[in-house]
C-alpha cells in the first residue's frame, strides 16, 4: 500500500513536470498550429542559460531566474521572426522539418558550448518546502513544481480569458483569416506566442534541471515525451496538457514500479497509438469534423 | 527510327501518352544511358575503395529516400518512423539469413515484404488521421519498434547484434565493396525504374490526388484509405529492402543506428533533394551522405589541430549543428530542393543568352 501511494505521489509529480513542459508546446500549437519538435531543446537552452548565470556568473538565484526568462522570451521572439515567419502558409512538412532542423542546430550548439555532461545546480530550495504526509514524503522540488504549475495555470487562464492579447491569440487560433480581417495583428500574435512558449519552456527546463540534473540528451528526450501528453490532453488545451501530463506520469511510474523499468519509456507511446486510434482529438481537444 | 529531339519551346503535347513520357527529349534518355554505362562499367574499376564505400552508402540511402519520397512527396503523408522500418528490414534479413539459412536473393525481398506489413500496421491510423496526427502516430511507431528490437532478445539478440553470412549466389560470393556495388546499384536502378513507373500509373495519380486535396479525391471516388495504406506499404517495402541491403553490406548489425535521427536524416534527404521528384531523392541522398562524410572528415581534422584540441573543445557536435543548418537553409531558401536548382541550371543553359 505504501509502495502504491509513493508511486502515486511520484507519478503525479513527474506528470506535473510533463504537464508544464507541454504547456509551452500547446501555446505554440494553439496560436499558430506549428508542431514544435525543438521544444526539448528550448527546455535545455533555458536550463543551461540558468546554469551559466548561477555557476559561472555567480548571480543570485532570483536574478538569474528572471534574466533567463527574459533571455528566452527574446530568443523565442527571434526564432519566430527569422525562421517561422517566412513559412507562414507553407506546407505542414516544411514547418515540421524546420523545427526538426532547429532542434538539431540547438542541440549541436548546446553540445558545443556546454558539452554532454550532467551538471547540477547548487542547492537553493529551502528544505522546509518539503512536505511529509505520514509515510509519504514530497521533496521540496516537487512541491515547488506543484506551486509553479498551479501559478502558471491560473496566470495563463486569466491571460487567455481576460487580457486583450490573450483574446487575440485565441481568435487567431480559432480562425486565422477571420481574425486578420477583424484587425488582429496576426504576426504579432505568432511572435508573442513563441516568446511566451520559450519563456515557459525555459522555466520548466530549470525545474527539470533541479530535479534530474542538466543534461542535453535527457532534456531533449522530454521534448519528445510531450507528444503523448498533448495528444492525450488535446493538442490545443492548456488544462488538458496538465491533466494529460499527470496521466502519462502515473502510467510511467506504475509500469516502472509494477511491470518492468524498461517498459517505462515506451508505455507513453503505446498509449499514444491507442488514443490516436480511439479518440484522436484527446480528452479536451477541439474536434474537427470533415465530411465528404 | 525516332530522331533525337531538343526541348520544344513551348508545350506542344497533343496526346495523353506524350504527357506521360518519362524523358522529355531523346537527349535526356541518351545521357541517362551514358551515365549508367559510366556508372557500371567505369566507376567501380577506377575509383578508390573509400569512394566506392561512399557510393554504396549513397546507393542504399537513395533507395530509402525514393521510398520516402513516394510517401511524403507524392502521397503527402509524413512519416517519422522510417528509420525504424529500415531497421525492421535489416533485422528481418538478418534473422531470415541466420535462422532459416535463406539466400540473400530470397531474404532481401522477403525482408521488404515483412517491413511492408509492419509499415501497413502503422499506416492504419491514417484511415482516421491526417497531417500532423499521422506524423505523431508514426513517431510513436518509431519508439515502439525500437523498443521491440532491443527487448525481443530471443529473436533479435538485443544489444548484442547479429552477424550475417556473406551473400552467395551459386558459387559466387558477394563480398567486398566492388561486388556489393553491383548488387546495390542494380537494385537501385530497378527500384528507381519501378518507382518512376508507379507514379505514372493509376496508383501514382491517386497518390498525387490524395496529396493535393484528400477530400476532393474522395469525392471523385478514390478510396483514400486503401491508397494511403498502399503508399505506406510500398514505401515500407523500399525501406525494408534498403535496410536488408544495408545489413548485408555492414555484415553485423545492432539496434543502435535505427533511431529517430535516421528517420530525420531520410526526411532531410527528401526535402533537400526535392519533394515529389524521384531524381531529387537521389540528389538528396547523395548530398546528405556526402555532407555526413565531409563533416566526419572535417571534425576529425579539427580535433587534430593542436590549438583547438588544447581548448578541450569537442568538435563532434558541429556535425549535428551543420546538419540542422542545412535543413533549415534549404527550407527557407529553396524549398523545392536540389532538383529545382538542377532544373534552373539546365534551363539557364538552354535559354542562354535570353534568360526568359
Amino acid at each position: 500500500m505504501e509502495f502504491f501511494l509513493q508511486l502515486l505521489v511520484n507519478g503525479v509529480c513527474v506528470g506535473l513536470l510533463y504537464g508544464i513542459s507541454a504547456m509551452g508546446f500547446v501555446m505554440i500549437f494553439k496560436s499558430s498550429s506549428v508542431l514544435n519538435f525543438a521544444h526539448g531543446e528550448l527546455l535545455a537552452l533555458g536550463a543551461f542559460f540558468f546554469l551559466s548565470l548561477v555557476t559561472w556568473a555567480q548571480l543570485p538565484v532570483f536574478v538569474a531566474f528572471i534574466l533567463t526568462l527574459i533571455g528566452c522570451f527574446i530568443l523565442g521572439f527571434l526564432i519566430e521572426r527569422f525562421f517561422l515567419r517566412p513559412l507562414i502558409g507553407e506546407k505542414l512538412i516544411f514547418v515540421i522539418m524546420l523545427t526538426v532542423g532547429l532542434a538539431a542546430m540547438f542541440k549541436g550548439l548546446i553540445l558545443l558550448i556546454w558539452g554532454g555532461n550532467l551538471y547540477t545546480y547548487p542547492e537553493f530550495l529551502p528544505p522546509t518546502m518539503g512536505l511529509q504526509f505520514g509515510a509519504i514524503y514530497i521533496a521540496p522540488v516537487y512541491s515547488a513544481t506543484l506551486a509553479i504549475s498551479v501559478i502558471f495555470l491560473v496566470l495563463f487562464g486569466l491571460f487567455f480569458k481576460k487580457s486583450a492579447q490573450g483574446i487575440y491569440m485565441r481568435s487567431v487560433a480559432d480562425n486565422q483569416k477571420a481574425a486578420l480581417s477583424l484587425g488582429v495583428h496576426v504576426r504579432r500574435v505568432f511572435a508573442l506566442s513563441w516568446a511566451i512558449a520559450a519563456l515557459v519552456a525555459s522555466m520548466s527546463g530549470i525545474v527539470l534541471g533541479i530535479i534530474n540534473g542538466v543534461n542535453v540528451h535527457d532534456l531533449s528526450s522530454i521534448g519528445l515525451k510531450v507528444f503523448p501528453v498533448v495528444i492525450l490532453g488535446g493538442l490545443d488545451s492548456i488544462g488538458g496538457a496538465i491533466i494529460g501530463g499527470i496521466i502519462i506520469g502515473l502510467l510511467e511510474t506504475f509500469t516502472g514500479g509494477y511491470l518492468s523499468p524498461s517498459l517505462r519509456d515506451v508505455v507513453p507511446y503505446i498509449v499514444l497509438v491507442f488514443i490516436l486510434m480511439v479518440k484522436p482529438y484527446g480528452l479536451f481537444g477541439l474536434v474537427e469534423i470533415e465530411r465528404v | 527510327m525516332k530522331k533525337l529531339s531538343f526541348h520544344p519551346c513551348g508545350n506542344y503535347r497533343e496526346t495523353y501518352k506524350q504527357e506521360l513520357n518519362i524523358f522529355e527529349t531523346d537527349f535526356g534518355r541518351l545521357w541517362l544511358f551514358v551515365f549508367l554505362a559510366l556508372l557500371f562499367f567505369v566507376a567501380p574499376f577506377v575509383i578508390s575503395p573509400y569512394m566506392l564505400y561512399i557510393l554504396n552508402t549513397i546507393g542504399i540511402a537513395a533507395i530509402a529516400a525514393i521510398e520516402l519520397n513516394i510517401l511524403i512527396g507524392y502521397t503527402g503523408q509524413i512519416s517519422l518512423g522510417h528509420g525504424a522500418f529500415f531497421g525492421v528490414g535489416a533485422y528481418a534479413a538478418a534473422i531470415l539469413a541466420t535462422r532459416l539459412g535463406l539466400g540473400f536473393y530470397i531474404a532481401i525481398p522477403a525482408a521488404g515484404i515483412i517491413t511492408a506489413l509492419v509499415g501497413m500496421i502503422f499506416g492504419i491510423p491514417s484511415g482516421r488521421l491526417k497531417g500532423l496526427y499521422l506524423t505523431i502516430a508514426t513517431l510513436a511507431g518509431q519508439f515502439i519498434i525500437e523498443y521491440v528490437l532491443i527487448q525481443w532478445d530471443s529473436l533479435t539478440k538485443g544489444t548484442m547484434g547479429i552477424t550475417l553470412p556473406p551473400p552467395q549466389i551459386m558459387n559466387w560470393q558477394i563480398a567486398g565493396d566492388k561486388s556489393f556495388f553491383f548488387l546495390i546499384f542494380v537494385s537501385l536502378v530497378l527500384m528507381t525504374w519501378f518507382a518512376v513507373n508507379i507514379i505514372r500509373s493509376k496508383y501514382g495519380r491517386a497518390f498525387i490526388a490524395i496529396r493535393d486535396n484528400d477530400r476532393a479525391a474522395e469525392g471523385m471516388g478514390i478510396p483514400i484509405f486503401k491508397y494511403k495504406l498502399l503508399s505506406f506499404g510500398i514505401s515500407s517495402f523500399y525501406a525494408g529492402f534498403a535496410g536488408a541491403l544495408w545489413a548485408y553490406y555492414m555484415v553485423s548489425i545492432t539496434t543502435e543506428p535505427f533511431n529517430l535521427g535516421l528517420s530525420v536524416e531520410y526526411i532531410a534527404m527528401v526535402i533537400i533533394g526535392g519533394m515529389g521528384n524521384i531524381p531529387g531523392a537521389i540528389f538528396g541522398a547523395t548530398f546528405i551522405t556526402l555532407l555526413n562524410e565531409f563533416l566526419r572528415f572535417f571534425t576529425g581534422v579539427l580535433m587534430n589541430v593542436p590549438a583547438i584540441a588544447s581548448w578541450g573543445l569537442n568538435m563532434a557536435p558541429l556535425r549535428e549543428f551543420v546538419f540542422g543548418l542545412a535543413i533549415v537553409l534549404f527550407i527557407l531558401i529553396e524549398p523545392k530542393g536540389l532538383a529545382e536548382i538542377w532544373r534552373i541550371i539546365r534551363s539557364s543553359f538552354r535559354l542562354w543568352p535570353f534568360s526568359y
